[in-house]
C-alpha cells in the first residue's frame, strides 16, 4: 500500500512535469489571439479550482465565497497601483497575504458551523463584501477601477501587444497550486483532513490540531485565489465589484473541480481543461443571438455530468490509470 | 416586506428545511411563476389575484416533475451527494433562465394594471400597499397552513420519516419517492404563490429569481433547518432588520444588515433560532 502510495506520487510528479512542458511549448503552435485568449482563461480556472479544492475538497469545507478572495486579491493589487504606485507584484502578494489573514479570521467562527450553516455563511460573507466595494467611492464604488496603460513592461505586469507573458505567468500559478495540492496531499494535514472527512467524530477528538489544519487549509487556498484575482485584474486592465467578487464567480472556481472530481489531485485540472474551452466556446458560436442558448447548452451539461459522474471525470480514469492524464 | 420573504421562504423552507434536500433553482421556479401570471394576465386578461391558484396547481406539477426526473437521481448518488445536489439544481437554475430569455426575451415586464396593483388602504391611519397587505396575509395562511399540514397530517410524518431513515420507511410501505415528488411539488405551489403575488408588484424578467433566491436561503437557515416555525420567524427578522438597516445605512446596503444577522445568529447559535438539524 505504501510503496503503492509513494509509485503513484512519483508518477503524478512526472505527468504533470510532461504536461507542463507541452504547455509551455503550446504558444509555439498557437498564434491564434483567440485561443491563447482561452487557454489563459483555463489555466487561471484550473489553478483557482486545484486552490478552491484545497480547502472544499481535501478538506471538506464546501465554500462558496471564495470569490470575495479574488476580489481582494484585485482589488488590493490595483488599489496600491492606482493611489500610491506600488508595482502590481507587491500589491499581489499583500493581496494574498490579506486574504489569508481574512481567512484565517473567519475561519475562527465558521469552522464551527456544520452543512448548510457553513455553506451559507461563506455565500453570504462574499455577498457582503461586494456589496461594501459597490459602496465604497475611494475604490472606485460600481465604476470599478481602470488600469492605466504604460506599455509593456515585466515590471508593472502589462503588456498590450502579445498575451504570452500572461500565458506564461497563469501557467506557472497553475503548476504552483498543483504543487502545493500534491505536497499537502502526503503532509501531516493531508492525513489529518482525510480523518476529518471520512469520520468527522473520531478525528474531533484529535481536538486543536485538526481545527489549526482547516485554518492553515483556508488560508493558503485564500492566498493562491487572491493571486489568481490579482493576475485577472492585471489580465483585464479593468475591474469592478461584480466581475471579480461576484456569486457566479466563487461557483466558477468550484465547478471545475465539482466535475473533474472533488477533493482529487487532477480533478480541477481536467475539469477546467474540458469546462472553460466548451463555455467560451458555446458563448461566441451559439451565444450571439442573445437568446440565452449558450445557457440552456452549459446548464444542461452541467446536470448531465453532475448527475453521471458523482465522483467527476476523474473517475473514468480510475481503470485505466496510466493514461489519465491526457489533456 | 418581511412577509414576502417569508412566502418565498416557505416553499424552500418544505425543500430544503424538511425534506434536506439543496434547492439552487428556487428563484428560478419564483420566475416562472412570475412570468405565468403575467402571461395568464397578458392573453386572457385574468388577475394575478384570481390566476394564483393556477399558477401554484401548474409550480405543483412543476415541481413533482423535476423532483421525478432529476433531483431523485441527484439523491441517489453514492459520493459527494452534497455537491452533486448543489450543482445538478444550479445546472437546472441555469437552463430555466436560459429557456426564459430564449422564449421571454430578456426584456423587462410587468403587469399594468391590477386589482391590487398601485393601491393602499388605511388601517389605523398608516397607508398599507394592499398588495403587500395581500401578500402579508397569504404567506400567514401559507405558513399556518404548512405547520399544520407538517404537524397534523400523515403525510407530513411519512415526510418526516422519509428523511430521517429511507430505508425504514420502505418497510413499513412508504413510497418514497411519492412522498418527496409530492413534497417538492407542494414546495413549488408555495413559491408559485408567492410568484403570482409578487407580479403584481415587481419587473419581471428572467434573472428576478437570483435576487430573491439568497435571501430566502438565508430566511431557512436563519430560523433553523427543519422547522417550519423558524423560517416564519426568519422571514420576519429579515424583513424588519432590512427596515431598520434601509434607515441607518444608503439603500444599496440594506441586504448587509440581513446577512450580518445571520452570521451573528449562527455564530452563537450554530442551528439558527429554533434548528432542530
Amino acid at each position: 500500500m505504501d510503496k503503492n502510495f509513494a509509485a503513484r506520487r512519483r508518477r503524478d510528479l512526472v505527468i504533470a512535469a510532461v504536461l507542463a512542458g507541452l504547455a509551455a511549448l503550446a504558444p509555439l503552435f498557437i498564434k491564434d489571439v483567440y485561443v491563447q485568449n482561452i487557454l489563459i482563461l483555463t489555466l487561471m480556472y484550473a489553478a483557482l479550482s486545484q486552490s478552491w479544492n484545497i480547502l472544499s475538497g481535501y478538506c471538506g469545507q464546501i465554500s462558496l465565497g471564495h470569490a470575495l478572495y479574488f476580489g481582494i486579491g484585485a482589488y488590493t493589487t490595483e488599489l496600491l497601483f492606482t493611489k500610491f504606485g506600488v508595482l502590481p507584484w507587491f500589491g499581489m502578494l499583500g493581496g494574498g497575504v490579506i486574504a489569508a489573514v481574512i481567512a484565517m479570521g473567519l475561519g475562527y467562527p465558521f469552522f464551527r458551523l456544520r452543512g448548510h450553516y457553513f455553506v451559507i455563511a461563506t455565500i453570504v460573507i462574499a455577498e457582503i463584501g461586494l456589496l461594501l466595494f459597490q459602496n465604497w467611492e475611494w475604490a472606485g464604488a460600481a465604476m470599478g477601477i481602470t488600469i492605466p496603460i504604460r506599455g509593456d513592461s515585466w515590471l508593472k505586469f502589462q503588456f498590450l501587444r502579445t498575451k504570452l507573458p500572461y500565458f506564461y505567468f497563469a501557467l506557472a500559478l497553475c503548476c504552483l497550486a498543483w504543487f502545493v495540492t500534491w505536497w499537502l496531499e502526503d503532509s501531516k494535514w493531508g492525513f489529518w483532513w482525510r480523518a476529518v472527512k471520512d469520520n468527522p467524530e473520531a478525528a474531533e477528538s484529535l481536538g486543536v490540531v485538526v481545527f489549526n489544519s482547516k485554518m492553515g487549509a483556508a488560508a493558503v487556498s485564500a492566498f493562491l485565489v487572491a493571486i489568481g484575482g490579482a493576475f485577472y485584474a492585471q489580465f483585464l486592465a479593468y475591474i469592478d465589484p461584480e466581475s471579480v467578487m461576484g456569486f457566479q464567480f466563487s461557483l466558477l472556481m468550484a465547478l471545475p473541480a465539482v466535475l473533474g472530481g472533488i477533493g482529487t489531485l487532477w480533478g480541477p485540472v481536467l475539469g477546467a481543461a474540458i469546462l472553460i474551452p466548451m463555455t467560451e466556446l458555446t458563448r461566441s458560436y451559439i451565444g450571439g443571438s442573445g437568446r440565452g442558448v449558450d445557457l440552456i447548452v452549459y446548464g444542461a451539461l452541467i446536470v448531465a455530468i453532475s448527475l453521471a459522474l458523482p465522483r467527476g471525470l476523474v473517475s473514468l480514469f480510475s481503470r485505466a490509470k496510466p493514461k489519465g492524464a491526457t489533456r | 416586506m418581511g412577509l414576502l420573504y417569508g412566502l418565498i421562504a416557505v416553499g424552500l423552507a418544505l425543500i430544503f428545511g424538511l425534506m434536506d434536500v439543496t434547492n439552487f433553482a428556487h428563484g428560478e421556479f419564483l420566475m416562472i411563476a412570475m412570468y405565468l401570471s403575467f402571461f395568464l394576465f397578458a392573453f386572457f386578461a385574468i388577475d394575478p389575484l384570481l390566476s394564483a391558484p393556477l399558477v401554484a396547481a401548474a409550480l405543483f406539477v412543476f415541481g413533482a416533475v423535476v423532483y421525478l426526473l432529476i433531483v431523485r437521481f441527484a439523491m441517489r448518488a453514492k459520493a459527494n451527494a452534497g455537491m452533486v445536489q448543489i450543482f445538478t439544481t444550479f445546472g437546472l437554475a441555469i437552463v430555466m433562465r436560459g429557456l426564459a430569455q430564449y422564449f421571454f426575451t430578456p426584456d423587462y415586464r410587468s403587469i399594468p394594471q391590477s386589482w391590487l396593483g398601485g393601491k393602499t388602504i388605511s388601517v389605523a391611519g398608516i397607508f398599507l400597499p394592499e398588495p403587500q397587505l395581500v401578500g402579508a396575509l397569504v404567506s400567514i395562511a401559507a405558513f399556518a397552513g404548512l405547520y399544520f399540514f407538517i404537524h397534523r397530517t400523515d403525510f407530513g410524518r411519512a415526510l418526516e420519516a422519509t428523511r430521517e431513515d429511507p430505508g425504514a420507511v420502505a418497510l413499513v410501505g412508504i413510497d418514497k419517492n411519492r412522498v418527496f415528488a409530492f413534497g417538492w411539488g407542494l414546495g413549488a405551489a408555495l413559491v408559485g404563490l408567492a410568484g403570482a403575488i409578487m407580479a403584481v408588484f415587481f419587473y419581471i424578467y428572467p434573472d428576478v429569481g437570483a435576487s430573491f433566491a439568497l435571501i430566502a436561503y438565508v430566511t431557512v437557515a436563519l430560523g433553523g433547518f427543519g422547522s417550519v416555525f423558524g423560517a416564519f420567524a426568519g422571514g420576519i427578522i429579515v424583513g424588519l432588520v432590512e427596515a431598520v438597516t434601509a434607515l441607518v445605512l444608503p439603500p444599496s446596503l440594506k441586504s448587509v444588515g440581513i446577512y450580518a444577522v445571520y452570521l451573528l445568529v449562527v455564530f452563537i447559535r450554530p442551528r439558527g433560532l429554533f434548528g432542530s438539524m
